[in-house]
């Protein structure tokens, strides 16, 4: 008998702490969509993950009926438009744009200025804190007095941020500065994120992201 | 249902959006912009990039290229850019996304630097440029017959690579190493709302010297 997962014919590559693996899980979660979770060494990639992604062997890639989708936001947009049950995008054209301007500044700020705030010291350190502080704030100026990104409904913005809520502590501890008290809107969102399923079953506990990070910093000798 | 572009002359991301425009036959109000002077109605619009182009729809901006040229497609849906089943429509965002994310971003990188870091961009880029290579190979354009999203956004590619590849003495794209996306280029700017909508070839090599020099300059190169 096929279970669900393989009913679905889903499949996905990714790595624990990943925040990018994290948003195909929130997306597939808020779906309903069951699938198969492989957890991959990213010290010694499989073959399936280097045969699915051969451009940039990195996860996450989702597999559906054996065609592998790549990029973590390109494959929550395919998981929207084949589930259209609980859609994450807006119907409307200019509210989608929207959404799809705010992924892509998450995407294109949050990650680097983080791994900038962890890794570099001295003055290089004190700008990616500022700049964190600057985007964070700009990413509470557009979720303003809204629930969520997306409104009264989590949205395909909320699922590209939620992830990251995970690695405020961390960017706090080695920025030496506090969400609440900069950014007090966007700490409430990161809250009730928190208490959405999809969310707290796809995000590991800020403790343990810290202690990654920090495993990362001894491997690269900044400890 | 007013359509508005701020744009300037010499970018590519501009005119990727134009291209969408034209091929939807969306008719629009173009606005040049004096990117070292820029008009309080751009800075209003587009306040965190500030940065052309913005497309301004019934008075509402959209801004950044791909995510215009994503909304003129959920708008007028007459000659779909994008594919219309889920997987080739992931497929075409990740393509554009691969351009501009590798192969973009290290011709930019070699544009506004000098020397080793110049000569280690270039390789980037080359290195870059084979998995599009391959996936041309048999095709006329990235997604068939008709040029569609990822063709729009690799454009620049087909005439402002050359301005490029002159005013940095290097070369890129080799025909020899690259027949594929060589026969692409050729077939691009022949399609008539393209060839209609090229900056002048013999205004650019000026223009984009001048940028690279204000950019080494400021010791910015971003």
């Amino acid at each position: 008998m096929a279970t669900a997962a393989e009913k679905e014919g889903v499949v996905l590559l990714d790595f624990w702490v990943s925040p990018f693996g994290q948003r195909c899980r929130i997306a597939l979660a808020e779906k309903g969509v069951e699938y198969e979770y492989k957890e991959e060494n990213l010290s010694d990639k499989s073959p399936l993950l280097l045969k699915m992604n051969p451009i940039h062997k990195k996860i996450p890639v989702l597999i559906h009926h054996g065609k592998p989708i790549c990029e973590s936001l390109v494959i929550v947009q395919y998981i929207d438009e084949v589930w259209s049950n609980n859609p994450l995008l807006p119907s409307d054209p200019y509210e989608r744009a929207k959404a799809r301007f705010w992924a892509d500044f998450v995407d294109k700020k949050v990650y680097e200025c983080g791994t900038r705030l962890w890794k570099l010291k001295g003055e290089a350190h004190e700008e990616a804190r500022k700049d964190m502080i600057e985007i964070l704030k700009l990413l509470e100026g557009e979720l303003g007095d809204k629930k969520y990104f997306g409104g009264e409904t989590f949205g395909f913005v909320d699922v590209a941020v939620a992830p990251f809520t995970a690695w405020f502590y961390t960017y706090e501890t080695c920025g030496k500065f506090s969400v609440d008290e900069e950014c007090p809107k966007l700490a409430a969102w990161a809250k009730r994120c928190k208490e959405r399923e999809s969310v707290s079953k796809s995000v590991h506990d800020p403790h343990k992201v810290y202690e990654f990070v920090g495993k990362l910093k001894k491997k690269f000798g900044l400890e | 249902m007013e359509v508005k572009l701020f744009g300037a002359w010499s970018s590519p991301f501009v005119r990727r959006v134009e291209w969408a425009l034209k091929i939807k036959g969306i008719k629009y109000e173009y606005i040049e912009e004096d990117l070292y002077n820029k008009s309080p109605s751009l800075l209003t619009y587009s306040p965190i990039n500030k940065q052309v182009p913005v497309l301004l729809h019934d008075g509402k901006p959209i801004i950044e290229s791909m995510v215009i040229i994503e909304y003129i497609d959920d708008t007028w849906k007459q000659k779909p850019l994008l594919p219309i089943d889920p997987y080739q429509r992931s497929m075409a965002r990740f393509w554009s996304q691969y351009v501009e994310d590798k192969f973009y971003e290290s011709v930019k990188r070699a544009f506004f630097t000098e020397g080793e870091e110049q000569k280690a961009a270039v390789e980037s880029a080359v290195e870059a440029l084979k998995p599009l290579e391959q996936e041309l190979k048999g095709k006329k354009f990235f997604c068939g017959e008709e040029i569609g999203f990822v063709d729009l956004v690799a454009g620049w590619i087909a005439h402002w690579l050359e301005v490029v590849e002159e005013v940095l003495c290097i070369k890129v794209v080799d025909p020899e190493n690259f027949p594929s996306l060589c026969a692409w280029m050729k077939n691009f700017v022949e399609v008539p709302v393209i060839k209609e909508n090229l900056p002048a070839r013999d205004q650019m090599p000026g223009f984009y010297r001048m940028l690279r020099q204000s950019g080494l300059a400021s010791c910015d190169g971003k």
